[in-house]
């Protein structure tokens, strides 16, 4: 006997029926939910990278411990799949043998009675034939084996049928996440009002395909963004309402089309979807050198701060000689305290104040290191000037001049392509139902022995219904 | 009347309704004082004040309807703006569900230990959370806020209600594992009585969270361009979901009952108040709509 190899897959069949039991998929179940709480109490890079950000800054020592265990990505670390990969497999390997088990069962007549009823709790005896149970049992949808002496009957099969639509229904959803990440896409773009957006992978500010995603066969759709109202209550400061109107194309030769899109209501091309994210102000600016030659002009998207939407950005002049950079803060409705020096007081544009200051020297761009928009290195720079300006006002440095001539609003555009959402949803609508159904039914077995006038019955399933249902039997 | 007026109204209504609830504890503490008292117990005392005690309490309960309602009419919309909204509606639906369970099941012996969870939750509401009434920030501005909070809302109302009793099952099953039931806790019903009732009200309102669960993802989807991101509501009401779920699937395939049953109980719902008192006011994510 080659009793190591034996014991080998023994072992591994060990692992694998320790895996399947319903009893572990739970207690996967239940570690899925403890594993998922530290992605709500740190901050996670997926939904707040800045505020990862600040946690390094802060807690430099500790947060690099937090990171070896991806304690800022949980939902995307190795211990987290491992365990909902697991329950996937338990999952499958749950519900598959015994939906080919049932499958046999639910073609195959119950099994005969047994030779003695006795030996059941609810054990009796009644006056009635076999022929005339039979007929109940009939009536009441009962399915039934029959020879001369007995009868065994059952009912109830939904429950089993709906509990494990239920299970599958669950790998549905499973699947559909997973077809969600790997064939889906996201990214977001910045767009200032007047511009258009074209659907290729460049016009991204952040792109996050999935594994398989073909990023040249992107939905061919353009949108212009024509006009964004933002609303505001005047007291609360509140935003009331965000309006943008654009016009689309989904093709390239089709006609545009004008569209207005909120922040409930998402415009659809296809299986993408865009979504209006968030929304900030362009300064527009013109930089000319010391001869009055332009060497830069247009607007420049810049980051809000607050909800009243104090802005930082900067301005880059890689053009001028040598090099010059303006790092900006911008205040729609400009107020200054002793605390925080100027700042926004409203959201909209009441006092639109845009506040320089201007550096020369190296911007650095050249040097391969990805750089921030909104700000500039000033390492190797020297500051030579300072100014606060209001729309049409222009500022001499000396090596030149910068005019403010305006501002206008930019909307950030979230494109996302989720090809599994409806399996999900489906599937997640369906196993709401079918656990619904497999409560709600209860699987039972009536056995009946005759003999002459006098039957003898007894069941198994649910008591107290059961109970009731063969009392009924009996009087009827 | 403008709405101003009708926030006006609401508030004064909201008062209104939180001294009628001191008037009903003041009774049912009455009541529990009457019976607890040894040797001659007079039991018409005991009647009188529960009954008063019950009269009270409907009426704070009819107040606080109309100063819900008040409060939509007021901003033309749903109540459910804020958490000040979140949490007058939510004692509502506790106080409601009180009442209508307690058609089938005597549970005016619970009745103190409801009003005083009413009143912490009113209180709490008045000082803590008020916020004037204002128009939905954009992002609420959608027919998923009625069917998502709605639901929200109702399942925890419902689970409180559930914890509630699971909470006197442990009380009773502590005296009656200390010896005999004393006279007061004679009158109470049974452990089990108390153990199915618990359940039953969770059997009944788990379907009712799942759907504002799924509700939340559609909303979630048409809102922000995912239906499902990890923010730390969804985390938590995921966490409740199986908490929940392991708590039926123990006791129907499993046959947990009475104190195992009823401490899963407690565990999933302080769950429920975590994600809504923790997560709603200290928690980053976008499901920070308390307005504080």
């Amino acid at each position: 006997m080659s009793a190591p190899e034996l014991q080998g897959s023994s072992s591994l069949r060990y692992l694998w029926r320790q895996l399947t039991s319903m009893r572990n998929a739970l207690i996967l179940l239940l570690l899925l939910g403890l594993a998922s709480i530290p992605g709500s109490i740190y901050p996670q890079r997926t939904q707040s990278p800045l505020k990862v950000r600040e946690y390094f800054e802060t807690n430099p020592e500790f947060a690099k411990w937090l990171d070896r265990f991806y304690l800022f990505d949980v939902y995307g670390s190795p211990w987290f799949s491992a365990i909902y990969i697991l329950l996937f497999v338990s999952l499958i390997g749950c519900v598959a043998p015994r939906s080919w088990h049932y499958a046999k069962e639910a073609l195959r007549k119950p099994a005969p009675a047994p030779s003695s009823l006795k030996q059941f709790e609810n054990y009796q005896q009644a006056n009635g034939t076999l022929d005339s149970a039979a007929d109940w049992l009939r009536a009441n949808r009962f399915r039934i084996t029959r020879d001369s002496r007995s009868i065994s009957a059952e009912k109830g099969y939904l429950r089993e049928t709906g509990n494990l639509l239920f299970h599958l229904s669950l790998i549905v959803v499973l699947l559909g996440i997973g077809a969600s990440s790997v064939f889906g896409m996201r990214g977001e773009a910045i767009v200032t009002i007047g511009e258009r957006f074209i659907n290729v992978p460049t016009s991204y500010d952040n792109l996050a395909p999935g594994r398989f995603f073909n990023l040249e066969r992107m939905t061919p759709f353009t949108i212009t963004a024509a006009k964004f109202d933002a609303e505001y209550d005047a007291e609360t400061r509140q935003p009331l309402d965000y309006t943008l109107v654009v016009t689309v194309t989904d093709s390239p030769n089709s006609k545009p089309v004008e569209r207005i899109v909120k922040v409930n209501k998402p415009l659809t091309f296809g299986d993408s979807r865009v979504y209006l994210q968030a929304n900030g102000f362009s300064p527009l600016v013109t930089v000319r050198d010391k001869t009055g030659l332009i060497k830069f002009e247009g607007p420049v998207p810049f980051l809000p701060q607050d909800s009243n939407l104090t802005s930082i950005g900067a301005i880059k002049v890689p053009d001028a000689d040598p090099q010059i950079g303006f790092v900006a803060s911008f205040f729609p409705t400009a107020a200054r305290d002793e605390v925080r020096g100027g700042f926004s007081s409203f959201p909209e544009l009441l006092d639109p104040r845009l506040l320089i200051s201007v550096w020369q020297g190296d911007l650095k761009m050249d040097s391969g290191v990805p750089q921030s928009v909104y700000r500039i290195d000033t390492d190797e720079m020297e500051r030579i000037g300072l100014k606060g300006l209001s729309i049409g006002e222009s500022y001499d440095y000396g090596v030149g001049s910068i005019t403010f001539n305006g501002v206008v609003p930019w909307v950030n555009l979230q494109v996302v392509k989720d090809p599994g959402k409806q399996a999900a949803l489906i599937g997640s609508i369906f196993a709401f139902l079918m656990s619904a159904l497999s409560f709600s039914i209860r699987q039972r077995r009536i056995y009946v022995r005759g003999n002459g006038n006098k039957i003898e019955i007894a069941g198994f399933g649910n008591r107290p219904g059961l109970d009731e249902e063969i009392k009924r039997m009996v009087e009827r | 009347m403008t709405g101003r007026d009708w926030a006006y109204l609401s508030n004064n209504l909201i008062y209104v309704a939180l001294f009628t609830y001191a008037f009903s504890l003041l009774g049912y503490a009455f009541a529990t004082a009457f019976s607890v008292k040894s040797g001659g117990i007079d039991r018409s005392t005991t009647k009188r004040s529960n009954r008063s005690a019950t009269i009270f309490f409907i009426i704070a309960t009819l107040v606080l309807t109309f100063g819900v309602f008040t409060r939509g009419l007021s901003a033309n919309r749903v109540p459910w703006g804020n958490m000040y909204e979140y949490s007058i509606t939510g004692a509502l639906i506790f106080a409601l569900a009180y009442l209508v369970v307690g058609m089938k099941y005597d549970l005016r012996w619970l009745g103190l230990p409801i009003t005083i969870l009413i009143l912490i939750i009113l209180g709490t509401a008045i000082t803590l959370l008020y916020r004037p009434s204002a128009p939905l920030v954009p992002a609420l501005q959608s027919t998923w806020l009625v069917v998502h909070v709605a639901a929200a809302i109702f399942s925890g109302g419902l689970f409180l209600l559930s914890n509630t009793v699971a909470g006197a099952y442990l009380w009773l099953d502590y005296v009656e594992r200390k010896g005999e039931r004393s006279e007061f806790a004679k009158k109470l019903p049974s452990l089990e009585v108390l153990d199915q009732l618990s359940y039953r009200l969770v059997a009944f309102v788990f379907p009712i969270y799942t759907f504002a669960v799924i509700a939340g993802a559609i909303w979630a989807e048409a809102a922000w361009g995912r239906y499902w991101g990890w923010d730390p509501k969804e985390t938590w009401s995921f966490i409740t979901w199986i908490l929940y779920a392991a708590y039926l699937h123990a006791r129907v395939t499993a046959g947990w009952k009475g104190r195992k049953a009823a401490w899963l109980s407690l565990i999933a719902g302080s769950s429920v108040l975590f994600n809504y008192v923790y997560i709603n006011v200290w928690g980053a994510g976008r499901h920070t709509y308390s307005g504080l």
